[in-house]
């Protein structure tokens, strides 16, 4: 007899197998809200293989942070120390202000705004999908993190949170072709959505009027209204504006003020987590062995 | 024949295949990462073809998804379909000369990418551009490298 049906199917069955397969997959991971579940199920799994690739880059790290010269850490401990005087003037002047701003907003009877939480995160170097614009974060469900959650660096914000893992999430960034946030002009606080193009560089500010008052050079700040991204944090400045009224709308792009292309360290806003008191950030840091020597020491 | 056929052995290469396949790359080579995992698998493909076949590929390829974030099934539907083609040509695969399989798999890993952009197409609405195939370049000139290793680690290991 010959040895034909040994193979259990046919590779074209298989084949017919796998295509049904994928296209379910497809159809739900695409439309279905409710598969977020199974792709955070899924992105725990393959957490150890990403924390694996990583490694090598953590090593180069701590290779050179270890190998720093002495003179080095004179240098920018000298311009740290600079940098927090100036930094504590300024914060001064800002409690001031903060406390003038909550008794103006008492006395028109409007929520005082308190901070929230915060947490710095790190991104895991992997590689993503070329077709999209996405990052890897140490940080998932343990820590927190849930879907939708805003991410922000020093510069502004950078985007929001995908899909969460256990210990490791996937990060949306602004210039995401499926990305979109809802921002305001600050100099006269036009309201305006602004879409990613799938270039880091470069946003598209959707449906504007031709007559409406955004020049090149304004700051773009989030405007809240989404109720995804907390109010008032630098996004974009416009780089571009058409004057042609060939087209239906006025054609604006706006460049991201994060270079998203060059990130490293990220923090993750709670926006309804409220704080009272100073503003706190939640990180667990692996204290300094060195630094806390010191202080038995001491 | 032995009892033992040292699957374990398929797995640990296409794990090394997935870690290079995530690992970072300076930029200027990113765009030019060989297809790891896709060469990894038509190598067993064409050496095991009952072993690895397209299911298998199809599991392998849901796990580049994940890995990758991009919508689930894409990659996974695009290995399997590669998978199809090799695992039902290896006859004729395996006679052909190292540099002339080259060709071939340059040709396989295009009609991965290809596949991978039209259903990306169909889900994103993406251009296209000649960046995308910028792999195919890279994984067939590294093709007789993987071939020989995979050859000699198979021997070795007697996977059969």
């Amino acid at each position: 007899m010959k040895p034909i049906f040994l193979d259990g199917y046919s590779s074209h069955r298989r084949m017919f197998l796998a295509l049904v397969l994928s296209s379910a997959f497809i159809y739900c991971d695409h439309k279905l809200a409710s598969f977020d579940v199974v792709r955070g199920y899924l992105q725990s799994f393959v957490s150890p293989l990403q924390y694996l690739a990583n490694s090598p880059k953590q090593l180069m790290d701590f290779a050179s942070k270890n190998i720093i010269s002495r003179n080095q850490l004179m240098i920018d401990n000298k311009r740290y120390q600079r940098q927090e005087l100036l930094l504590k003037e300024e914060l001064l002047q800002l409690d001031i202000l903060k406390q003038e701003n909550n008794r103006l907003r008492k006395l028109l009877a409007s929520p005082i705004r308190s901070d929230y939480k915060k947490m710095v995160a790190e991104i895991l170097a992997v590689d993503s999908d070329p077709y999209t614009h996405q990052v890897v974060i140490n940080r998932g469900s343990d820590d927190g993190i849930f879907e939708g959650q805003p991410v922000v660096n020093e510069n502004g914000v950078v985007g929001q949170v995908l899909h969460v893992g256990l210990n490791n999430s996937r990060v949306l960034l602004l210039s995401d072709i499926t990305h979109a946030i809802p921002l305001r002009v600050e100099r006269n606080g036009i309201r305006a959505i602004a879409k990613g193009t799938g270039s880091v560089t470069q946003m598209e500010i959707a449906h504007m009027p031709h007559s409406t008052d955004i020049k090149v050079g304004d700051i773009m700040l989030t405007s809240g209204l989404g109720g995804r991204f907390p109010e008032g944090y630098p996004v974009a400045v416009v780089s571009f504006v058409a004057d042609s009224s060939n087209r239906e709308f006025a054609h604006i792009t706006v460049k991201p003020l994060v270079e998203l292309n060059r990130l490293r360290y990220l923090l993750l806003l709670w926006p309804q987590t409220k704080i009272e008191n100073p503003p706190v950030i939640a990180e667990p840091i692996n204290n300094n062995p060195v630094a806390s020597k010191a202080k038995n020491e001491g | 024949m032995k009892a033992k056929n040292n699957n374990i052995v398929i797995w640990i290469t296409l794990f090394i295949a997935l870690l290079l396949s995530i690992m970072p790359l300076p930029i200027g080579f990113d765009a030019f990462r060989p297809n790891w995992a896709l060469l990894v698998l038509t190598y067993w493909s064409l050496a095991l073809p009952n072993r690895v076949n397209v299911l298998f590929a199809w599991v392998i390829g849901f796990v580049i998804d994940v890995l990758l974030g991009s919508v689930l099934g894409i990659n996974a539907f695009a290995t399997a379909l590669v998978i199809y083609v090799s695992a039902n040509n290896y006859q004729k695969i395996r006679n052909f000369s190292l540099w002339q399989q080259s060709l071939i798999i340059g040709l396989f890993i295009a009609l991965f990418h290809l596949t991978v952009f039209w259903l990306q197409r169909m889900v994103l609405d993406v251009d296209f551009s000649m960046h995308y195939l910028k792999p195919v370049i890279t994984s067939a000139i590294i093709w007789p490298i993987i071939f020989l290793l995979l050859r000699k680690v198979r021997r070795q290991f007697q996977v059969h």
